[in-house]
């Protein structure tokens, strides 16, 4: 065999075998996690460890509810604040939008996207969390405070779920309005024309024609997004207060798994088990964020295959 | 009556639509505005030539002088390692979804498998890196935080490689093969020279997510207030730096935290518009 062929040859034998590396990496990630938090799962049963509500590692105690539940409700806040706007935008820049605010707004948009998540969280404590406790708090803990348990202020800082749902949904808007614009432009332009044909109007055309098709890739990049907002760390951390208590306001602080782990790293290895307890958070983690993805990502797929 | 009163109806909703999407839009863009506003007044006022150019004397973080350089070196050196150990694993990966690949279904599963990493959260990528330093028998140090943050770069350099890749014309490739050439000299010699533009964006959105990622150097790189002089000693990083002086209680040293995000910002802003004006350049090569 002529050299150049066999190089050929060899390169493709490499590459094919590096090609699996992604694989091996998602595996590895999941056994070396499963490995290090090991000896908490072997001691503690997954009940008490997934609903226990202490969180004392000096005497042993080991419960990840609290954290559970503040990922929760600070994912469920941020979407709950990102979503509508975020839709919003992405049909606007795929529907309406002339081919000049178009060009603009993706390096807008990427601009956005790029922006470290410290920075963010640097605007987080600097804009959003005074604005939370000057004007938001007062204002509805006045007027729903009383009467919604979900609005009660029993912070006297702004350091809230609320500010960390506010910074989280500006960070996910670039992935979500990326996603959705994708999304839409699969819809078949015939679609459309047929819907406008017998005397729709855009919005119309949006409504019936558009968006039922692009419905299952829509709630795919919104899936995605909150996958993002539930792992993000730097950000929410800086904003969310960090107290570990089950929240029952969205003025209550609360403390994120990812917010858990970076806190605690530096003296996780002088308690007993709580290495264990850290990287268990993180498995949990990785977990969730794997049948999120797993799912959003072969509907995502799908969807856009359909069209080509 | 009623037919023209519908009529109007419609029109009216799609009005209200409308005009709520376009104040979507100005709200999008306008926190954009907003957050860069933020950093840029916060931080101007306290950005000086001693901050730029000096590592942290005693008693820098109780206000006393000295500057970041530390962070920005630091920086520099984590993501620059990181990117060029994603790129060596990646560019491969790449070039074999391209020319190599056999079967679609492998193409998938390889394009599935990168997506799904894309989407683990960086704190996950730092405690696994994490794991993988206690296995190796590592400290906290400029290696730890380039391996965590290279596998943190790898899938998205390798799936916008991978999508620059899909853009090159099947013909130049078939004349490249039809002159003789193997698929490995067809990808180096045409591929990669033809889309050399995208391939060089690719990398650098992959090095501005690496310089601006913090939770996957917090356990990997530590923090220290030296220039690293080996890759087995500890780093500092800007995200950090911002972190730690945002959380100590002097309002002078919280003031440094606002000049470091500017200058991180500034970085990752110029990364991003650099790669524009890069890829624009390079087109040169690229036979239209």
């Amino acid at each position: 065999m002529p050299r150049r062929r066999l190089r050929d040859a060899l390169a493709g034998k490499a590459f094919s075998w590096m090609a699996f590396l992604p694989l091996v990496i998602a595996v590895a990630m999941l056994f070396a996690l499963l490995a290090r938090s090991r000896p908490i799962l072997e001691s503690k049963s997954l009940w008490d460890l997934l609903a226990g509500q202490t969180w004392k590692p000096q005497q042993g105690e080991f419960g990840f509810y609290p954290f559970i539940i503040g990922t929760v409700w600070v994912t469920g806040v941020a979407m709950i604040l990102a979503v509508p706007p975020c839709l919003l935008t992405a049909i606007y820049l795929a529907e309406y939008a002339q081919p000049a605010v178009r060009t603009v707004t993706k390096p807008l948009i990427d601009l956005l996207a790029a922006i470290p998540s410290v920075v963010y969280g640097v605007w987080g404590v600097v804009v959003i969390v005074p604005w939370v406790e000057d004007y938001i708090a007062p204002f509805m803990g006045k007027w729903l405070g009383s009467s919604i348990p979900l609005f009660a202020v029993n912070n006297p800082t702004g350091f809230s779920i609320l500010a960390g749902g506010f910074v989280l949904a500006v960070m996910v808007a670039p992935f979500i309005i990326a996603v959705t614009y994708e999304v839409m432009h699969t819809v078949p332009e015939g679609m459309r024309e047929a819907s406008l044909a017998v005397g729709a109007t855009r919005w119309q055309t949006i409504r019936y024609a558009v968006l039922p098709r692009a419905r299952p890739g829509i709630i795919a990049g919104v899936v995605l997004g909150s996958s993002r907002a539930l792992g993000e760390t730097m950000a929410v951390l800086m904003v969310v207060g960090n107290v570990v208590k089950v929240p029952t306001s969205i003025f209550d602080p609360a403390y994120p798994l990812p917010a858990l782990i970076a806190n605690n790293y530096g003296e996780m290895l002088s308690i007993p088990l709580y290495d264990a307890a850290l990287l268990g958070a993180a498995l949990i983690l990785l977990l969730i964020v794997l049948v999120f993805n797993i799912i959003a990502t072969l509907v995502l797929r799908t969807v856009i295959r359909r069209s080509q | 009556m009623m037919k023209k009163r519908r009529l109007a109806k419609r029109h009216i909703e799609e009005g209200i639509f409308k005009a709520m999407m376009v104040f979507s839009f100005l709200l999008v863009a306008g926190s954009l505005g907003i957050i860069l506003m933020t950093v840029i007044i916060k931080g101007l006022p306290a950005l000086n030539l001693a901050m730029l150019t000096q590592t942290p004397k005693g008693g820098y973080y109780l206000g006393k002088e000295g500057g970041i350089l530390n962070a920005i070196i630091g920086s520099l050196y984590l993501a620059g390692g990181a990117t060029l150990l994603a790129l060596l694993l990646s560019l491969p990966i790449a070039l074999y979804l391209r020319s190599y690949v056999s079967s679609d279904r492998r193409a998938d599963i390889v394009r599935l498998t990168m997506d799904v990493l894309w989407g683990i959260p960086s704190i996950v990528y730092g405690a696994f890196g994490f794991t993988l330093m206690l296995a190796l028998g590592l400290r906290a140090s400029l290696l730890g935080g380039i391996i965590a943050l290279a596998l943190l770069e790898m899938p998205i350099m390798t799936r916008a490689i991978d999508e620059v890749l899909r853009m090159m014309p099947v013909d130049l490739e078939q004349a490249s093969f039809a002159l003789g050439s193997t698929r490995l000299e067809t990808a180096l010699y045409v591929v990669i020279r033809q889309m050399l533009p995208g391939i060089v964006t690719a990398i650098l959105l992959a090095f501005g997510r690496g310089i601006g990622d913090a939770a996957s150097v917090l356990f990997t790189a530590g923090y220290t207030d030296r220039i690293p002089t080996s890759l087995l000693r500890p780093v500092a990083s800007l995200p950090l730096a911002v972190f730690f002086q945002l959380g100590t209680p002097f309002p002078e040293v919280q003031r440094r935290a606002y000049a470091s995000a500017l200058v991180l910002t500034f970085i990752v802003l110029a990364v991003s518009l650099g790669s524009r004006w890069l890829a624009a350049r390079l087109g040169k090569y690229a036979i239209k």
